[in-house]
C-alpha cells in the first residue's frame, strides 16, 4: 500500500512516500519560499524517483494545520483533489502532532510542539508516547506562550519542546520551567512527512468534500462580525 | 481513404479568482456541457464586500464538490478531457491559489496538459459561447475590478488600448451604492434605482487627454459623495433615484463614447461586452442604441456568462490550448497578471 503525505502548513515543505513498512522517500526543505510553486514539482520528482505513478497511490495523508492559513490550504487543496479524483481515502493529521511524533518516541515525558503565532502567542498542544502510541494530552490550541508554560509547571514529567520557531521562545520557556523543559535539536525541528504518512496510514478515510483545514482561529473579519452581532443580540 | 474525422476537444476549466468557485466543461471551444458555480455572495454580504481570507476558506470547502458536479453534468470522465484550464490571475491571490493547485493536482493525477488563462481573456471569451468571434474585434470589459478596452486582431491575441487609471467602473458603483446605503453588491441596485429617477444632477465626466481610451472614475465617485454630504449639511435631501440616474448616465456616457471612437478608429467587425457590469440594463440599452445601425455586430452575453464562471475560462483555455500555451506544475497564482503576456 503506497501512501503519499503532504505538509505545507509552515515554512517547512515536506512530501513522503510510504509503502507498507518502508519509507520509500521523503523530501523536506525549510525555506521561506512559495509552497504553491514548489510542492507539486516536489511530489512529481519524488514519485518519479520512487518509480510510482498516481495510479499506484492508495491513500493521501495531509497536514491539516494549524499553521499558515495559505500554506495549509495549498496542501489541503492538493490532497483533497488527488484523493477525490483518484478515488482513494484522505486522512488529515494535526501539523503539531507530526512534530511530536518525529521527536519524542523514546522520550520519557511530554512533548510540546511549538509554532509561533505572533504577539507572544503560539500554536501548541501536549502529546505523550504511551506503549509506542502517540496520545493527545492537551488538544491543539492557540495560547500565550507565558500562560502555556506556566500551566505546564504542574506536569510531573519533563517536557520536550520542538519546532523551528523555538528560537523565538526558548529563553522564556527555560526561565519559567527551569530544568523541567528540554529542547529538541535543530535536526528535529522540521516536521517529517514520513511521520505524517505513518500517523495517517491506518486511520480511516474522511469525507473528502467536507474536509477543511484546522485553522484554530476564525478569520479576523468573521470574529469581529460575530462579536459585533453577539453584542447586538445580547442587547 | 476518407477524411480524418476531427476529434472533439474537451476542456475542463477552473475559476476561483474572487468569490465564485466555478468549474465547467466545454466541447470544441464553444459548447457548454457543464457549468457549475458555487457563489459565496451570501457569506460576504455580511461584511459589505469580499473578505479575501473568507473567500479562500469557502473555495477549499467547495472545490471538489463543484468539480464532481461538473463531471456529473457533463457525464464524462477525465480520460476524455484534453486539457485542464485554470485562471492564473488577476484576482485575490489566496483565492486564485485554490483553483491553481486543484488544477495542478488534476493535471498530475491524469497526466493532462495544464493551460493557464487570464481572467479577463476568460470574460472576453464568454462571448464565444454565444457566437463565433470575428476579427478584428474590440471588447469592452467592465467589472468590479476592471474597465478596459481590448483590441484583438486574432484568437488569443490581446492588446489593451485603454484601461482605468484609478477605480474600475464596478468599484465606483459599489462605493456610490455604499454612500446611498444600498446593500452589497450595489451595482444592480444603482441600475434599478437609475431607471426610477432622472439624471438631473450635473456630475463630471472624465474624458482625459485627447485620443486617450483610458478611463477614470474616482473623480465621479468623489463628486457623488460630495453632493450627498453637501446636501445633508444644508439639511436637504437628494432623491437617491435621481442621484443613481445621474451617476449611471455619467459612467455610461464615458464608456459608450470612448468605445464608439475606438470601434471607428480600429475598424472592427465586432464589439464584445464582457464582465459583470455587462449585466447593467442602462449600459446594454445605451450600447444597443449607439450601434443600432448594424455596421458592426454587438455581442452581449447572457447574465450567467457575464459574471465570473468557469465556462469562459474553458472557452479561452480552448484557444490557448490550440495555440500551444502550457504551464508546468510550478504554475503559480499571479494577482496582477498582464493580459498581453501570452501574445505571440
Ligand atoms: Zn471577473
Amino acid at each position: 500500500m503506497t501512501v503519499l503525505a503532504i505538509d505545507t502548513s509552515n515554512y517547512a515543505l515536506g512530501v513522503a512516500l510510504l509503502e507498507d513498512h518502508q519509507v520509500l522517500g521523503e523530501y523536506i526543505t525549510n525555506l521561506k519560499k512559495n509552497h504553491s510553486i514548489r510542492v507539486m514539482p516536489a511530489i512529481q520528482m519524488l514519485m518519479r524517483d520512487c518509480e510510482k505513478t498516481p495510479a499506484d497511490l492508495r491513500k493521501i495523508v495531509v497536514a491539516k494545520g494549524p499553521g499558515s492559513y495559505t500554506g495549509v490550504r495549498i496542501g489541503v487543496t492538493i490532497a483533497k483533489t488527488l484523493a477525490w479524483t483518484l478515488n482513494i481515502p484522505l486522512v488529515g493529521i494535526s501539523s503539531l502532532e507530526i512534530l511530536a511524533a518525529g521527536t519524542g518516541r523514546y522520550f520519557d515525558g511530554y512533548i510540546s510542539p511549538i509554532f509561533d503565532a505572533r504577539r507572544g502567542q503560539v500554536y501548541t498542544g501536549l502529546y505523550q508516547f504511551e506503549g509506542g502510541r502517540l496520545e493527545v494530552v492537551k488538544e491543539d490550541q492557540l495560547a500565550m506562550l507565558v500562560d502555556w508554560s506556566t500551566k505546564l509547571m504542574e506536569c510531573s514529567l519533563p517536557i520536550l519542546f520542538v519546532g523551528n520557531d523555538l528560537s523565538i521562545h526558548q529563553n522564556k520557556i527555560a526561565e519559567i520551567l527551569g530544568p523541567k523543559a528540554k529542547f529538541a535539536s535543530i535536526t528535529e525541528h522540521n516536521p517529517r512527512p514520513s511521520e505524517l504518512a505513518l500517523l495517517g496510514k491506518d486511520k480511516p478515510g474522511e469525507d473528502v468534500h467536507s474536509f477543511v483545514p484546522n485553522y484554530i482561529r476564525l478569520a479576523e473579519a468573521e470574529a469581529k462580525w460575530l462579536e459585533a452581532n453577539g453584542k447586538t443580540l445580547n442587547g | 481513404m476518407g477524411e480524418f474525422m476531427k476529434k472533439d476537444q474537451w476542456i475542463l476549466g477552473i475559476e476561483t479568482s474572487c468569490d465564485e468557485t466555478a468549474v465547467a466543461i466545454i466541447k470544441n471551444g464553444r459548447e457548454i456541457v457543464a457549468n457549475v458555480v458555487a457563489s459565496q455572495i451570501e457569506s460576504h454580504k455580511r461584511f459589505g464586500g469580499v473578505v479575501p481570507e473568507i473567500a479562500s476558506r469557502h473555495h477549499v470547502e467547495q472545490i471538489t464538490i463543484v468539480m464532481e458536479e461538473a463531471l456529473k453534468q457533463a457525464n464524462i470522465t477525465f480520460a476524455e478531457i484534453d486539457a485542464i484550464a485554470v485562471t492564473e490571475g488577476p484576482g485575490l491571490v489566496g483565492a486564485l491559489l485554490i483553483g491553481v493547485n486543484a488544477a495542478k493536482a488534476l493535471a498530475f493525477a491524469h497526466n493532462k496538459p495544464l493551460v493557464p488563462v487570464h481572467h479577463i481573456a476568460g470574460h472576453i471569451y464568454a462571448n464565444r459561447l454565444v457566437t463565433e468571434l470575428k476579427f478584428p474585434l474590440l471588447a469592452l470589459v467592465v467589472s468590479g475590478g476592471h474597465t478596459e478596452l481590448v483590441y484583438m486582431k486574432e484568437h488569443g491575441h490581446f492588446e489593451v488600448i485603454g484601461e482605468t487609471r484609478d477605480d474600475a467602473a464596478g468599484e465606483a458603483y459599489d462605493k456610490v451604492a455604499r454612500t446611498l446605503n444600498l446593500p452589497y453588491p450595489g451595482g444592480p441596485h444603482i441600475d434599478r434605482l437609475a431607471h426610477e429617477g432622472c439624471p438631473v444632477i450635473d456630475l463630471p465626466r472624465a474624458w482625459l487627454e485627447e485620443g486617450s481610451y483610458d478611463f477614470s472614475f474616482s473623480g465621479l465617485k468623489s463628486a457623488v459623495i460630495n453632493t450627498v454630504h453637501n446636501a445633508a449639511q444644508r439639511g436637504e435631501t437628494i432623491a437617491p433615484e435621481d442621484l443613481a440616474a445621474s451617476f449611471q448616465e455619467s459612467v455610461i456616457d464615458v464608456l459608450v463614447t470612448k468605445t464608439k471612437k475606438a470601434v471607428e478608429e480600429y475598424g472592427v467587425k465586432q464589439l464584445l461586452v464582457a464582465g459583470g457590469v455587462a449585466a447593467n440594463k442602462g449600459l446594454r440599452s445605451a450600447l444597443e442604441k449607439t450601434f443600432s445601425d448594424g455596421k458592426i455586430e454587438l455581442v452581449i452575453p447572457p447574465l450567467s456568462l457575464c459574471t465570473d464562471n468557469a465556462a469562459m475560462i474553458a472557452a479561452a483555455g480552448s484557444v490557448m490550448f490550440e495555440k500551444g500555451i502550457r504551464a508546468d506544475l510550478s504554475l503559480n497564482a499571479i494577482p496582477g497578471l498582464d493580459i498581453e503576456i501570452y501574445n505571440t
